[in-house]
């Protein structure tokens, strides 16, 4: 899949900096060390944004093409930060059938945030993801951790508005 | 050599036991077709091209990448393999854009070749969503048009393994595959050094360089205009190529008759440009070397060293000579002392320089190189757009009568020939450096240890009671092990040679380009290069200072090497660009 990129502006902090240059150190002169830290990165500042990648890039001596083209590679590497609100519909089998490519979207629709992404302000972001195990549910949703089951299309508004 | 015996086609060979299918049967005359092989840096068995049969092996395997071993039994061509070749060969072709008619590699394309020789006319695999890519026109060099990419990756390998540049590479997954820059920057606004080795190790035209040949065309249509090109040391090594003539082939007197038929008002050598280069670089160095200036002190000829140096090295940009290239140079004189001589117009001036180059595009736009108030050189074109524009202005190249070049402009010494070659300008200046310090004249011209096709070649010169220590490497993945262990104090060195193309600009990413195939039988480098160190070598005048054209340049118009005037017209600045500024 095409990784989106973020819009959302890089808050990364002195303390996570020094934090992923320990982990660059740790690796150091290990060879095929660069997925392990870029786990370890994604850890730290829960994404890989061009400023994270650019300080392992300059560490490492590795090109920032080639580390940006294995974090564009694994689906788990995020280039966008999870929102205030972390909204994540599940688009395994089950939800898939049951609609739940209506629910994402028409959550894109109405917050104008795409799948795999967040909105500018950070506010809201969203995520398709795997079967979470719920399929009794489906189609289903979380937001900050609460469970939405067999959402429909027009309850939507009203679940989101609680959040905003 | 340990060897093992294997059995191609049912025919015994003996092989060195280190080789892969690919390689024997290449040794023993038998064709396996690729696209995304390249010898020493690619063999990724991604094209699934190279797909023969081994007994006992699970299906077909990838000849490029399977090692082979005693006793094994392969089958080449059988109607299985010719088939799966073929579904293979429309798997390619079902995202591919199918605009051969007027595509610039038409007939030197090699997924085109492969599809004619086994008959395939068209994907029978429509891709479910297609997808069409934007062109990446925002470098001055290089176009990218992965409309045309069949995900080969060789220009990945070649910019990372040949070059150290590694500023393109494999983004995203699945359908969505694509080759590109970081977090999808633009070509034209990375640390692209513009050196075309992609182009060259392109086998389609997903990479090629930006087309200038219609400006050229307008300005030689203008009649207000006064349109002069000079052509660097190696074109008249290459341009042959161009028109199906042997790699090897002398061809300067067809290529200046070749433009006089264009219509240019001047055609000239710019190898007597290379031949002031050296006076004013040999001179710089030695000025350098006794005033306790900045060493080691680096060639500045090749415009991708240059734009290397500036990212890669930002710290050695004092060690770089201040010399502009010879086509910058030539450029700087034509507007300046010949403009002047005959009462021309700078503005009226059209300059195109041909070049084996596509960095040589980035350099005409950089600052400082204009120093006549407009730029130095207007256009650069490739050896290949040259090529271009003799065909389509109807000239039959190879039938041409030699002519000579213009005056004057004409003269070169064998010093300014081998330019064009990894280890040239070295041994130029050092033919001009030895003779200025020890004041006589030099028994031996040859400096053969810095000649050949070498990644690193190093050398120590005794000048006198100077020990002068000299290295030489070309290709950019060499030029940052050297200055890495330079940087380090590991290695003690007075002068180096850089060319950002690996074997120099006969090996340069405008040259003709030839598939990967013509590339692994033949060492081009070497193969071109021998065209300019056999024209030194028959040539009378071989150093630079003894060049009367050049010696004529400074008692009409510069005075001395380096001096003020000279250093107004043929000297320039670099910039610290560093790495992901943006």
């Amino acid at each position: 899949m095409k990784k989106k990129q973020t819009t959302v502006a890089f808050r990364g902090t002195p303390e996570q900096e020094a934090q992923l240059k320990a982990v660059i150190e740790k690796y150091r002169g290990t060879k095929g060390a660069m997925l392990p830290i870029l786990q370890e990165a994604q850890d730290i500042y829960g994404y890989l944004p061009i400023e994270v990648q650019t300080i392992i890039a300059r560490e490492t001596g590795v090109s920032l093409t080639e580390i940006y083209g294995i974090a564009s590679f694994y689906s788990q590497f995020k280039l966008n930060p999870a929102g205030e609100v972390a909204i994540n519909v599940c688009l395994g089998t089950a939800c898939y059938v049951k609609g739940s490519q209506d629910v994402i979207d028409e959550i894109t629709a109405q917050l104008g945030v795409a799948s795999g992404s967040v909105s500018p302000d950070g506010k809201f972001s969203l995520e398709a993801t795997r079967c979470i195990g719920a399929c009794g549910l489906a189609p289903v949703m979380t937001i900050n951790g609460d469970v939405y089951g067999r959402v429909k299309k027009n309850e939507i508004a009203g679940i989101l508005a609680k959040y905003k | 050599m340990d060897t093992v015996n294997i059995k191609i086609n049912g025919r015994p060979y003996t092989v060195p036991s280190n080789y892969t299918v690919l390689e024997a049967a290449r040794a023993a005359n038998i064709d396996i077709p690729t696209l995304c092989y390249l010898k020493d840096i690619n063999a990724i068995g991604a094209c699934r091209l190279c797909l023969v049969e081994v007994k006992g092996a699970r299906g077909m395997v990838t000849a490029c990448v399977y090692p082979v071993n005693e006793g094994m039994e392969i089958v080449t061509n059988s109607p299985a393999i010719r088939a799966a070749r073929k579904i293979n060969l429309e798997l390619v072709l079902s995202n591919h854009e199918m605009k051969c008619l007027s595509c610039s590699r038409s007939t030197s394309c090699e997924l085109q070749t492969l599809c004619n020789e086994y008959g395939v006319n068209a994907g029978h695999f429509a891709i479910p969503h297609d997808v069409t890519y934007k062109v990446d026109d925002s470098s001055a060099a290089i176009i990218r048009d992965n409309n045309k990419c069949i995900l080969c990756r060789r220009c990945v390998a070649v910019c990372d393994k040949y070059q150290g540049v590694s500023v393109i590479g494999a983004l995203d997954r699945g359908y969505d595959t694509h080759i590109g820059c970081a977090f999808e920057g633009k070509l034209g606004e990375s640390s692209c050094i513009n050196c075309g080795q992609c182009i060259v190790a392109c086998p389609t035209a997903a990479l090629r360089e930006r087309d200038d040949t219609a400006k050229v065309f307008e300005a030689l249509a203008d009649p207000k205009k006064h349109v002069a090109i000079c052509t660097a040391p190696s074109v008249r090594a290459t341009l042959g190529e161009c028109f199906g003539m042997a790699p090897g082939t002398d061809v300067e007197g067809k290529m200046v008759a070749a433009l006089r038929h264009l219509g240019f008002d001047g055609v000239y050598n710019m190898n007597l440009t290379a031949d002031l280069t050296i006076m004013e670089e040999a001179y710089e160095f030695l000025d350098r070397l006794q005033n306790g200036g900045k060493l080691p002190m680096i060639t500045s000829c090749s415009p991708g060293w240059i734009k290397f140096c500036e990212h890669y090295f930002p710290d050695f940009t004092e060690n770089l000579s201040t010399c502009k290239s010879p086509q910058q140079m030539f450029g700087a004189v034509y507007k300046t002392f010949y403009a002047e001589k005959h009462g021309l117009d700078p503005k009226d001036i059209f300059f195109v320089s041909a070049i084996p180059c596509t960095a040589k595009k980035f350099e005409v736009q950089r600052d400082g190189q204009s120093a006549a108030g407009v730029p130095d050189v207007d256009v650069a074109i490739t050896t290949r757009e040259l090529g271009r524009m003799i065909t389509v202005s109807g000239i039959d190249f190879v039938n041409l009568p030699d002519e000579e070049f213009d005056e004057p402009f004409a003269l070169a010494s064998g010093a300014g020939e081998i330019f064009g070659a990894t280890g040239g300008v070295m041994e130029a200046a050092l033919r001009t450096a030895a003779e200025v310090v020890l004041n006589k004249k030099l028994e031996c011209l040859d400096f053969s240890d810095v000649r050949g096709t070498d990644p690193i070649k190093r050398a120590t010169y005794k000048l006198g009671d100077i020990e002068l220590k000299v290295a030489v490497c070309s290709g950019t993945a060499n030029a940052k092990e050297l200055l890495t262990r330079v940087r380090n104090g590991e290695e003690q060195v007075d002068f180096i040679e850089i060319m950002a193309c690996p074997g120099g600009c006969v090996n340069g990413g405008g040259q003709p380009t030839q598939p990967a195939k013509v590339r692994e039988t033949i060492d081009l480098r070497a193969v071109r290069a021998a065209v300019l160190y056999k024209s030194d070598k028959k040539n009378d005048l071989r150093k630079s200072h003894e060049n009367s054209a050049v010696k004529a340049l400074y008692d009409e118009y510069f005075g001395a090497p380096n001096s003020h005037k000279a250093h107004e017209v043929l000297h320039t600045s670099y910039v610290k660009r560093g790495l992901y500024n943006k």
